[in-house]
């Protein structure tokens, strides 16, 4: 039997994921816990393009999702965009960014990097703390919606925003997971992956070590900042700390968890991390115990990752 | 005009000279051997010519080109590969990724159309693999091709190694100790590969410790001791140089490489 190539096996996961889920949502509530796994999931991929194939790390990511996020914020006031082309704003604007940051910093290496990304997080949360009168400060400030609802319903076809945004981001999800699974048996998907084991060797079969990292990171910058603005469209709001610390690590350790070298298992470790605490939540004082708990277990006894190490166990099996 | 040139060639680390002031050539489709006792300077000799190390002093040229502290990507551009005494194999590739991947300066394109998948990128990545999989073939890895190359045992990594540095299409392969902690089964069919290889018009500078496959392959050899040439010349001259003996080969050594040539 020919076995499904793992690009068009992780796509019909995902599908089926996406369409078989809303059979088991008590109430439209879980419609909304849905969007937002398929919103972090699609920043989890970016960075599974930039920590799974390359190798390289950021705890600043966040930063880029506030830079969409405020995009899709400030755009319709001050510019008069539509808030579509905000996002699209925010993602060139988000690649250009990590260009500028990207070119100088990863020159660094493994503790190095992850401290200067950090610091690059943490001024883009900085900023948009500080600049109360563009941003509304810590307050946050509203955004203006979509209006596709609104447009829907014009055409005779009501539906509830939580549903709406389950479907268009399990659709953006999928769009990014595509591109994603593309780059990584592609020409440049291998230059990612060589110099991910070997920088020398990379450099030595004529790999631009340098430009391939920073490619990777404004891909996955870009992913971050388009999750960020759908995040800003959901909620019709944004505060600051869409940009913090915390989301940055919370990103990252969705990544990690699901295994980072996979697109799917980065799309796990969204969900879990995602449902887990509103499942947990019955839990009261001891949920972010038990959350902690969960996360170290994976780690210890499943280093790769959840899934990259379930798949293994699978392989291993007689067969 | 040589095809590589090194002229007055030395680096030190931390006041101390590892390689001193070193010349030598190599001409297109010749083999040339670096050897010297442990810590004489080849491998750092290497470093400094495909531009892993910057030299302190000293010239590297390509077909008369002034390469000199060249990055390394670039001289893979300008047909200059080479292997690594510990490997540097893609382990999480598989062994026909690891091939691919040296084929990266034939095959690279824009960035978008690889997102995309677009017809051109796909038309890219089929070639390659047409093409790595014609190299697997020669260096005898063509079976389990789609295996991890973490899979493989260690002189199968060694041609894998030599396999990828070809992939890049190079005129001079620089090989440092191809045929160490190979079993003399091996050792003979690196010795086969490298001469194929060398048929074929590609240059080879090689590092190697195996006095009998260095004797039987090169047509120049080059000795190094403490960083500084102290004699060049055919293997039969460099065999039997009073100077070599001492300091590298001793009796034993120098009985067996005139063993080897006979």
């Amino acid at each position: 039997m020919r076995t499904l190539s793992p690009k068009y096996a992780t796509l019909i996961a995902l599908i089926a994921l996406i369409a078989l889920a809303p059979l088991f949502f008590p109430s439209t509530f879980y419609y909304r816990i849905g969007a937002l796994i398929f919103i972090n999931g699609l920043a989890v991929i970016g960075l599974v393009v930039l920590i799974g194939y390359a190798g390289q790390i950021s705890l600043g990511h966040a930063g880029f999702a506030g830079i969409g996020a405020y995009a899709c914020a400030l755009g319709p006031i001050h510019l008069g965009l539509a808030p579509v082309l905000s996002l699209v704003l925010g993602a060139v604007l988000s690649g250009a960014i990590a260009w500028l940051v990207g070119r100088p910093i990863l020159r660094l290496r493994g503790h190095y990097l992850a401290v200067a990304t950090l610091g690059f997080g943490i001024l883009i949360y900085i900023v948009l703390n500080n600049e109360a009168q563009l941003t509304g400060g810590p307050d946050g400030m509203p955004v203006e919606g979509l209006g596709l609802r609104g447009l829907l319903e014009s055409a005779g076809f009501a539906v509830k925003a939580s549903k709406l945004w389950y479907w268009l981001a399990a659709l953006v999800m999928l769009a990014g997971a595509l591109l994603a699974l593309n780059l990584h048996d592609s020409p440049t998907g291998r230059a990612l992956r060589s110099l991910h084991d070997s920088e020398v060797a990379a450099h030595t079969v004529g790999i631009d070590v340098a430009r391939y990292k920073l490619t990777a990171f404004v891909i996955s910058a870009v992913y971050a900042s388009v999750a960020g603005s759908q995040i800003a469209l959901m909620n019709e709001f944004v505060s600051p700390d869409i940009a913090g610390f915390l989301h940055s690590i919370e990103l990252l350790t969705m990544t990690v968890l699901g295994g980072a070298a996979m697109v799917f298992g980065a799309v796990i470790g969204a969900t879990i991390l995602t449902a887990l605490p509103q499942v947990l939540t019955a839990l009261q004082d001891f949920e972010h115990i038990v959350l902690g708990l969960i996360m170290m277990l994976v780690m210890i006894f499943m280093p790769e990752g959840l899934v990259p190490s379930l798949a293994r166990l699978v392989r291993r099996r007689p067969r | 005009m040589s095809l590589l040139s090194v002229t007055g060639l030395g680096i030190g680390f931390g006041g101390l000279t590892a390689v001193g002031k070193v010349d030598f050539s190599v001409e297109p489709g010749e083999i040339v051997s670096l050897i010297g006792p442990n810590g004489a300077g080849k491998t750092t000799l290497f470093n400094m010519i495909s531009g892993l190390y910057l030299p302190d002093r000293g010239r590297v040229t390509l077909d008369g080109e002034d390469v000199t502290a060249m990055a390394p990507h670039r001289l893979a551009a300008r047909g200059l590969s080479r292997t690594f005494q510990n490997l540097q194999v893609f382990l999480r590739m598989t062994v026909l990724e690891n091939v691919m991947a040296g084929r990266h300066l034939a095959e690279r394109g824009p960035i978008l159309a690889d997102l995309l998948a677009l017809p051109g990128s796909r038309r890219r990545s089929r070639a390659t693999e047409a093409a790595a999989r014609k190299l697997l073939a020669r260096v005898g890895l063509e079976r389990g091709a789609e295996r991890d190359a973490s899979e493989l045992p260690y002189g199968a990594l060694k041609r894998l190694e030599i396999a990828r540095a070809l992939a890049s299409g190079p005129r001079l392969l620089l090989l440092d100790e191809p045929a160490a902690g190979c079993n003399a089964v091996e050792t003979g069919e690196v010795d086969q590969l490298i001469a194929r290889i060398a048929g074929e018009g590609i240059a080879i500078l090689l590092v190697e410790h195996d006095m009998k496959l260095v004797m039987k392959i090169s047509n120049h050899i080059i000795v190094l001791d403490h960083g500084e040439k102290i004699a060049e010349g055919a293997p039969g001259e460099v065999a039997r140089n009073p100077k070599v003996i001492e300091a590298y080969l001793g009796s034993q050594g120098g009985k067996e490489a005139a063993g080897a040539l006979d």
